[in-house]
């Protein structure tokens, strides 16, 4: 069976009619009785977080427990838009680090991601934005972040669609980019963490709920599951939660709260048609943002839903307030019908930063509080949750963004500069 | 979209209202630690199934009142005052958690 993509292999399989490759992953339907870490969550960030435990730590007897499918959740719900620009010297260390790692991402997992990095302009609509604007531009350089400002000639030369008309409702002064962002496809991010732990040995166990956890003492001995229909338990050392959305749910199953509220994100996509917009493009006054997906939908996204929420459909007065700030924004795309709508249940924190470490089970670690942002940081998400399972000591990235500071007050308040005003 | 019923106004779309989150929180007393201030301010049990939380009638008459209303299904089980105590009632069970 071939496993290796390559040209020659692509070449070489076309003899046999291709019916010689094997599957990406290997499914494993009888979990064993004991792991030596067991991750709950098959999304992106569990995913990653599993390929870098097996490959950079060499702890490979992991299982991934994952209540529907993989990339089901948040991983396939997102507009897939990977990004550094954030505001503060913590963030940007973090975010950063994941674009870097999406960049060689790839290459590393022998799967094509596709990330394509074709820029995102943040639209400046007045004076204060202008303003507002040079100092997030010069606070990423400092942070050693490509930023570059735009005045309104280059942003129309980038993406002529826009509204410049005379009677536009949000003049377009200028904007900035960073020109190292972009989508990825989101399918093949949880594909390609998937393939890459499952030949590290790890294995991948769909349609396992996670229903309870074992306690030895204070500290986490096991999971109890139903996987397909049927209870029983799974001994572990260590456990992980990578469930955006429901995170405070498997806490409360732990016996713990989080300082999180869970909300419906959504986004929705036009019917196909040739390539019209070049960048992704952010208009903080209307509160959307627009790309163009490679099958030739545009892609749309906008604010959450204003109350909390677990139903993964969205609000339609959110539905309407893109489409309305699209119509605006690129009028010429008003004739477009919309294709699809859906929505993801996101983990949204006061201060919009991550919490990534111990959670007050002594064995069981966190990943959550992403917000509306985990896709761009699956490939960091994994690398610093793999790396305080493994050794037990937080990742120097991660080291900020501990559950304590909560209760500490040291909060990093990307809420400003998160891209959008969620 | 949401139809949600102002105890003054009657029912009204979602996009009249502002959500104000859970409510009835217990503020501790000032000279409380740290710790405790911390999870007043931040920690919520943010559930799935029945939430009482408080909305306002922003763009109508302006009045806060609170809801009991389901976070995955979103219906309304109870509509109550905002000083008023959360209605005990058997039929509206909390969802049993995942």
């Amino acid at each position: 069976m071939r496993t290796h993509y390559s040209a020659w292999n692509l070449l070489a399989a076309a003899r046999r009619d291709h019916s010689d490759w094997a599957p990406a992953w290997r499914e494993v339907s009888e979990p064993k009785r004991r792991y030596d870490v067991v991750i709950i969550g098959g999304g992106g960030h569990g995913l990653a977080t599993a390929y870098y435990l097996a490959k950079n730590h060499g702890v490979r007897n992991v299982a991934i427990l994952e209540a529907g499918w993989i990339g089901g959740g948040n991983t396939g719900r997102n507009t897939t838009i990977v990004r550094s620009n954030y505001l503060y010297p913590e963030s940007a260390r973090l975010y950063d680090f994941s674009v870097k790692l999406y960049e060689r991402l790839s290459r590393e997992l022998n799967y094509n991601i596709m990330f394509s990095q074709r820029g995102i302009v943040t639209l400046a609509h007045s004076r204060h934005d202008l303003d507002a604007q040079s100092r997030w531009a010069n606070a990423m350089l400092c942070n050693g972040i490509d930023a570059e400002l735009l005045d309104a000639r280059q942003v129309r030369a980038l993406e002529p669609r826009l509204n410049f008309g005379p009677d536009a409702r949000h003049p377009i002064l200028g904007g900035f980019i960073q020109r190292r962002a972009g989508p990825a496809r989101h399918d093949a991010v949880a594909w390609g963490y998937a393939r890459g732990a499952s030949a590290l040995g790890v294995d991948i166990i769909q349609n396992c709920e996670v229903t309870g956890f074992v306690k030895k003492g204070d500290s986490i001995a096991g999971v109890k599951v139903r996987h397909r229909g049927i209870e029983s338990e799974i001994g572990c050392d260590k456990a992980a939660l990578a469930v955006a959305g429901h995170s405070s749910v498997l806490a409360g199953l732990a016996g713990f709260e989080l300082p999180i509220t869970s909300y419906a994100l959504q986004a929705m996509v036009s019917e196909p048609v040739k390539p019209v917009l070049n960048a992704v493009t952010l208009s903080p006054a209307v509160g959307a943002y627009w790309s163009q997906s490679d099958k030739g939908e545009v892609v749309m996204g906008g604010a959450l839903d204003h109350f909390p929420s677990y139903g993964q459909r969205g609000s339609f007065a959110i539905t309407q307030q893109v489409v309305a700030s699209t119509m605006e924004m690129f009028p010429s795309l008003g004739r477009l019908r919309l294709l699809r709508q859906w929505a993801g249940i996101v983990d949204v924190v006061q201060d919009s930063s991550p919490i990534i470490g111990a959670s007050p089970l002594p064995g069981l670690y966190l990943n959550c509080g992403w917000g509306t942002g985990g896709f761009k940081a699956i490939p960091v998400g994994g690398w610093t949750l793999a790396h305080v399972l493994a050794t037990g000591k937080n990742h120097d990235l991660a080291e900020p963004f501990q559950l304590d500071r909560f209760l500490t007050g040291r909060l990093i308040d990307e809420a400003g500069a998160a891209g959008i005003a969620h | 979209m949401m139809r949600l019923t102002c105890p003054w106004c009657g029912e009204r779309p979602e996009s009249e209202f502002n959500c104000g989150g859970t409510t009835a929180i217990q503020r501790p007393q000032l000279d409380c630690s740290d710790q405790e201030w911390g999870r007043y301010l931040f920690f919520r049990r943010n559930p799935k199934g029945e939430h009482a939380e408080r909305w306002r009638h922003t763009y109508g008459c302006g009045m806060w009142f609170n809801l009991l209303r389901d976070t995955v299904t979103h219906e309304v089980h109870e509509v109550y005052g905002i000083t008023e105590a959360r209605p005990q009632k058997a039929e509206t069970a909390e969802v049993v958690m995942p």
